[in-house]
């Protein structure tokens, strides 16, 4: 309640004009942030379809997203772009709004094209020449520099089963898979004489936050079934998910990851309609309704960037797949993007063209993460040079002017 | 089909037998210096909740009658064993033990063919569906027998082993047909080699099409070279993370093993042609094929020093050098002592398990022989943290110890919900073994939950079918248990007020197997 208060308070100052300029106000305390993970390298040149060029249709006889205006085509963004006609409904509409952004040739200087070496590395978001520590993942240290300046308090939760390695490290950090529909069985009076087991153990803290936070679940899904005028909860999969997470983060946290699986296609991906349109479509329905569950206020607050571990070959391979890639497509989602970049395509480009592929295979990348979210979280939340060094050690922020 | 199984079945004995007493390969019995003094009760459980898969009530007489030096001995020197007749007679009822991996896997090979070939959109679809039905049939089989082992063996060290090996070349179930491979893979590959030597257990990963299917080394040919498997089989299977090998030992090894693969050709079909040089390089074993034509025969270094095998046997040489490095040494040792004894074990401990395994040229039994030994271990009791596969499995031996579970789907359930399903890691580095990746806020929420489907409502282990009615009373006899008794002295104040505040027995078991005691090992 009090945070509400308090995010009508903030709306309500003028803040250096545009909208968009709200969170790059320093020590931002409302800022709200969500990193969603596409585990297996989805393919992002069906996504974000670069529809000038003619060797992109020429790479992919079957698979291709037809122009804009033909049947199944992409949807416009801009004379280079179009978008995957799965998201007419969910991701278009938002940027149309200015509230989605692409940044195309994303990635990670990781080469080794393996899924989890790939996924661990941008997890932990360390320098790729260093020895790796696995407890020190990005959202973490994120989490640690926050707490200790902008945000007092900041909670960053994982809405997955285990807590993911972007947010294992010295911030305590709470998890919460919310896919699941098990009724708890153990109740309120079983849950203190539990936690009372636990009080001088060191698991005292996440045992009694493991039972606040399904408490809170079930608080606000139930409030959601009882609000008759929207039936947010006959949503499905990844819908009912975002939706939930968004329960979540609108009142109680701040930080939040979650990862989507089964975007690894090898073999059948489809093109307009298939496999991957139909991941597409999820996907999308889930962003809009974690938009559309946060509502306004929040929303205006909160930056929900979509990230996968890598690209895949922009050539189709010989069973309508493609194979593992370099660099990707991001997306950045908020109610207060920028007017530089919502509604746009962000970041440093190039021609799509055989000569400009990456080892004449796949996408380059052209915006390194760290450099990116670097970028991304100095405006959020006004982080100093000292404390996004100890965010992401050694980088130069790459600053896209996103909120 | 029979008959094959049992000629199979005493096959996979006479393997078993020869790792411990064949003429050729004469491997002493390890015995391990432990104080021979009987155990007090309490000592006892803690042993037997490491060492077993946790306490229950035969586990504990086999011990107390035994003592622990010669109780030991019988876990690291497993013999053929069946489980309780209720508990085989599932197994012999699985179509894993009566049907081989090759005939299994060309079958459904034929049958997804045949689902692709259908002209009607609609029966395609139907077919696709049954032969998916299949493969998820044949994967839980797999994960029933795990389970039925892991309650019941008396081998009980061996079937740890076997899940942790299993976990360290992992393969996971997701992808391509290793569905129809995995259970193969546990019974043959891993298990046999459990607590044998090294090399060998390394030797029939790279033996079998699950691991080869999983790390894609079937589609690794010469000039069209994939590094997956060969650098996983660096990085994760021996020497480890910073183990001393180089971005061009990766490609090194990858050239090797080009030609490495799986053929779904019958058994007794012609081979390929190859050209007659090489012609005796060929080499087809079940579902495993070295193909010639595949293979990139040029000159290969690896670890600084040549290659001097040709064909497969260039794989052979390869197991040799990376299961002899001394850093292998070091990886394995560590990563048993943290799946022991602790998330951070202690340095000297890993040096002498380390100095054991070398010396015995990576006889398992003898590595671990030297960590049951070491006063960290003792020290240690009662420490670890456990996994779910660990709280779900332990918490069902203690509550109903001999009884044998009819329906162990309930168990696969509770593992799952904790994110720690069966052949389920989806990479391959396997599931961590420390206490962070477990103890999150939302794993111990699930985890209650789980003690309180034990301890109120176990029943449903032992009722024929999900619809079944449940027996009365639908909870296990904890309180009666010898193993509880004995437990009761050594829990807290804490857990004990909490005992004590239980409206009935479901909610004592509850509390007993929410209890912070419990979670560990």
């Amino acid at each position: 309640m009090q945070r509400r208060e308090l995010l009508k308070l903030m709306a309500a100052v003028p803040l250096a004009g545009a909208a968009g300029q709200l969170m790059a106000a320093p020590g931002a305390e409302g800022a709200k942030l969500l990193v969603v993970f596409l585990r297996g390298a989805y393919d992002c040149c069906n996504l974000l379809v670069p529809t000038a060029s003619d060797f992109y249709y020429a790479s992919r006889p079957n698979i291709a997203i037809a122009r804009p205006g033909m049947p199944g085509g992409a949807l416009p963004l801009d004379g280079n772009w179009g978008l995957h006609p799965a998201l007419a409904q969910s991701v278009m509409p938002m940027f149309q709004q200015k509230q989605a952004a692409f940044i195309a040739f994303a990635g990670t200087d990781d080469l080794t094209r393996s899924h989890f070496e790939t996924q661990d590395s941008i997890e932990l978001g360390q320098a790729l020449d260093k020895r790796r520590d696995y407890r020190s993942g990005f959202l973490n240290r994120l989490a640690g520099v926050l707490g200790a300046g902008p945000v007092a308090g900041v909670s960053p939760i994982a809405f997955t089963e285990q807590l993911p390695l972007s947010l294992r490290g010295g911030a305590r950090a709470a998890n919460m898979a919310l896919a699941g529909n098990a009724r708890a069985g153990i109740d309120a009076r079983q849950s203190q004489v539990i936690a009372a087991m636990y009080r001088n153990t060191p698991l005292a803290g996440p045992v009694a936050e493991g039972f606040e936070l399904r408490d809170e679940v079930a608080r606000a899904v139930q409030a959601e079934m009882d609000a008759a005028s929207r039936n947010a909860m006959t949503a499905k999969g990844f819908e009912l998910v975002a939706r939930r997470m968004a329960l979540l983060m609108r009142e109680r946290f701040d930080l939040g990851f979650v990862d989507v699986g089964g975007w690894d296609t090898h073999v059948g991906q489809g093109g307009a309609i298939g496999y991957l349109a139909n991941r597409f479509e999820e996907l999308g329905r889930g962003v809009a309704g974690f938009a559309q569950e946060m509502g306004d206020d929040a929303w205006r607050q909160t930056v929900v960037v979509v990230i996968s571990e890598f690209g895949r070959t922009f050539r189709e391979n010989g069973n309508r797949g493609t194979d593992h890639g370099h660099g990707t497509v991001y997306w950045v989602l908020g109610g207060g993007l920028s007017a530089q970049a919502g509604g746009r395509i962000v970041g440093e480009q190039q021609d799509v063209a055989q000569a400009t592929l990456f080892q004449n295979r796949d996408y380059p990348v052209l915006n390194e993460y760290r450099a990116v979210f670097g970028g991304l979280f100095r405006r959020m939340y006004g982080l100093s040079p000292a404390q996004l060094a100890r965010v992401f050690d050694g980088v130069t922020p790459k600053d896209l002017q996103l909120v | 089909m029979r008959r094959v199984s049992l000629a199979l079945g005493a096959c996979a004995l006479a393997l078993l037998a020869a790792c411990t007493s064949a003429p050729g390969d004469r491997r002493a019995v390890v015995s391990v210096s432990l104080p021979s003094a009987p155990l007090d009760d309490a000592s006892r459980l803690r042993w037997l909740d490491r060492v077993s898969w946790g306490v229950n009530a035969s586990s504990e007489a086999q011990l107390a009658q035994r003592g622990l030096p010669l109780w030991m001995r019988d876990q690291l020197n497993p013999r053929p064993a069946p489980l309780p007749p209720a508990a085989q007679a599932q197994v012999d009822a699985m179509a894993i033990s009566r049907t081989s991996l090759d005939q299994l896997v060309t079958e459904l090979d034929a049958q997804r063919k045949a689902a692709d070939a259908l002209p009607d959109e609609d029966q395609k679809k139907a077919a696709r569906q049954a032969y998916q039905q299949r493969l998820n049939e044949l994967v839980r089989e797999a994960q029933q027998r795990f389970v039925l082992r892991a309650l019941y063996s008396p081998n009980q060290l061996q079937e740890q082993m076997t899940w942790f090996w299993m976990n360290h070349f992992n393969v996971n179930l997701r992808k391509d047909n290793i569905r129809a491979m995995v259970g193969d893979y546990e019974e043959n590959a891993i298990r046999p080699h459990a607590l044998g030597r090294f090399r060998d257990l390394l030797g029939a990963t790279l033996h079998h099409p699950a691991m080869l299917r999983y790390l894609d080394n079937a589609q690794n040919a010469a000039n069209r070279i994939n590094e997956n498997y060969a650098r996983e089989l660096m990085e994760l299977h021996t020497l480890g993370v910073g183990g001393g090998y180089s971005q061009t030992d990766v490609q090194e090894l990858a050239r090797v093993l080009t030609g490495v693969g799986v053929s779904y050709q019958p058994l007794d079909a012609a081979p390929p042609n190859v050209r007659p040089a090489l012609r005796d390089d060929y080499v087809r074993r079940g579902l495993f094929e070295f193909n010639p034509n595949r293979h990139d025969y040029g000159p290969k270094t690896l670890l600084g020093q040549p290659i001097e095998s040709r064909g497969l046997a260039e794989a052979g040489e390869a197991l040799d050098r990376l299961a002899r490095a001394p850093a292998t040494a070091r990886f394995i040792s560590r990563k048993l002592a943290v799946y022991f004894v602790s998330d951070d074990p202690p340095q000297a401990l890993v040096e002498r398990m380390a100095a054991a395994f070398t010396r015995s040229d990576g006889d398992i039994a003898v590595t671990l022989k030297a960590m049951f030994e070491a006063p960290e271990f003792a020290a240690s009791l009662g420490r670890k943290f456990r996994d779910p596969v660990h709280y779900v499995i332990a918490g069902v031996r203690l509550a109903y110890g001999d009884r044998v579970v009819s329906n162990v789907n309930p168990m696969i359930g509770w593992i799952n919900r904790m994110g720690e399903q069966l052949y389920g890691h989806e990479t391959p580095d396997g599931y961590p073994l420390n206490e962070a990746a477990w103890a999150s806020a939302g794993q111990m929420n699930t985890r209650f939950e789980i003690a309180r489907a034990i301890g109120a409502n176990g029943a449903v282990l032992f009722r024929a079918d999900d619809k079944a009615p449940l027996e009365k009373p639908a909870f296990p006899p904890l309180a009666d248990s010898h193993a509880v008794r004995t437990m009761q002295a050594g829990l807290s104040a804490d857990t004990r007020e909490a005992l004590a505040q239980a409206n009935n027995p479901q909610e004592w078991n509850t509390f007993l197997l929410a209890s912070p005691e419990l979670m560990r090992r």
